[in-house]
């Protein structure tokens, strides 16, 4: 219980130790949890920014992906009408060219009608010239008769 | 181990005796052989066992904290770097909790007290009679184990903060303002001749409380390990099977005890040194 030189001791090492601490424990461990801390806030800046740009991303995707729907909806609805149109050109077409064959038809028909009737027309004058020739070829004079005849091969 | 002694008294007496080196009556040096020598050798005296201890255990802590913080980094901590980087995370939060100003000295000086008082405070926990009878087999007599349990130490210490707080108060306030604070406070009167009658009772009043900083600072701490050593050899004079039936609980209560003890040596020195850097009074 007695005071003595301890005291003294006790205080210098104190002072010593205080200041090994302050020289070669306190700074490095310090630094190094400074260190750290910071490198944690980095890292966790870091992830939110990439969360950030990751949800980004996932809207330009989905963005993109409705762009792309629209216009092959687009592009579908257009295929389909022009389909629609040829189709409806085609029909058109195939109705143009179905009736001027047939007007086509019906001229010829009506032409080789013409032609059969001037020609039948020719015959049965020739034949009513020869049956009235040869009936008349004791009666009547051709000549005298002929316009007679005419009238005749007109009529049919 | 009572078995070996006369008495309880003189077991616990003996127990309670530092190995102490000084200059005999005669004139020679040498190692005190009896409290009453002890005594005798007045202030030019050194108790070798607690400056052993003292000095043992302060270098084993910055020797193993030296260790971890050369090989502190960044990245992620191994086992004992963790656990210093626990303990400096601990005290520099308690240090900005406390101490309002900026000085490089007083975190290490927290970890300092802190470590080094818990260390000390610790040795407590090791039977009373372990040490002591390994000793007295190689001839040495007297060795307290705990060094806190010594006053001398405790006030060592206290004192050297105490030092620290006069420097940073003439340093931080100059020599007027400290004086003011002395002199001026808790009393003060707007009329001059009051204010100077005043004076006297002021610095009363100051002196008193500053000169009870240091000591109760000192004391507290001592006056705690002592009164815990002392119950740990009382129960070591009980008969050998029921001393554990109240060593064990004292001890474990005990385990508290070193701790807060340390924990608040340590902030003490914060405050009052926080109190020395103040200039707004």
């Amino acid at each position: 219980m007695n005071i003595n030189l301890t005291i003294i001791g006790q205080a210098i090492s104190f002072a010593i130790f205080v200041w090994f601490c302050m020289r070669f424990v306190w700074p490095p461990v310090i630094n190094a949890l400074e260190a750290r801390k910071k490198r944690i806030a980095d890292g966790l800046a870091d992830a939110e920014a990439a969360a950030a740009d990751r949800e980004k991303a996932t809207q330009e995707a989905s963005q993109t992906m409705t762009e792309a729907r629209e216009e092959a909806a687009r592009v579908l609805a257009q295929a389909e009408r022009r389909a629609g149109e040829i189709v409806e050109e085609a029909k058109v077409e195939a109705e143009a060219t179905a009736e001027r064959t047939a007007a086509r038809a019906q001229a010829e028909i009506e032409q080789q009608e013409q032609q059969a009737r001037e020609r039948l027309r020719g015959e049965v004058a020739a034949l009513a010239v020869a049956g009235a020739e040869a009936v008349l070829r004791r009666e009547v004079d051709a000549q005298a008769h002929a316009k007679a005849l005419d009238e005749v091969a007109g009529r049919l | 181990m009572a078995a070996t002694y006369e008495t309880g008294g003189e077991y616990i007496k003996h127990h309670l005796v530092n190995l102490t080196y000084g200059q005999y009556p005669d004139g020679s040096w040498g190692f005190a052989q009896s409290a009453a020598e002890a005594k005798q050798m007045g202030f030019w005296a050194i108790h070798v066992d607690s400056m052993a201890w003292a000095i043992g255990l302060g270098a084993l802590f910055v020797g193993l904290f030296a260790r971890a913080a050369k090989r502190a980094h960044a990245g992620v901590p191994g086992g004992f770097q963790n656990f210093v980087e626990q303990i400096i995370e601990f005290i520099d939060n308690t240090v900005r909790d406390s101490f309002t100003h900026k000085n490089r000295i007083i975190a290490p000086l927290a970890l300092c007290s802190f470590i080094w008082i818990f260390l000390m405070n610790l040795m407590d926990l090791v039977p009373v009679d372990w040490v002591p009878y390994l000793f007295s087999l190689i001839g040495v007599h007297y060795m307290k184990i705990v060094a806190t349990t010594d006053p001398n130490v405790t006030m060592g210490m206290s004192l050297s903060v105490f030092a620290m707080m006069l420097y940073y108060s003439l340093k931080c306030k100059g020599v007027g303002g400290f004086l003011g604070e002395l002199t001026l406070h808790p009393f003060t009167a707007k009329n001059i001749v009051v204010k100077v009658l005043l004076i006297p009772i002021n610095f009363f009043l100051e002196a008193v409380a500053l000169l009870a900083k240091p000591i109760s600072h000192g004391l507290r701490l001592f006056g705690n390990l002592y009164a815990g050593e002392m119950i740990f050899i009382l129960i070591a004079l009980l008969p050998l099977w029921a001393q554990w039936t109240l060593s064990v609980p004292w001890a474990i209560f005990h385990v508290l005890v070193i701790t807060l003890q340390a924990f608040i040596f340590m902030v003490l020195t914060v405050v009052y040194l926080n109190m020395a850097h103040d200039t707004a009074h």
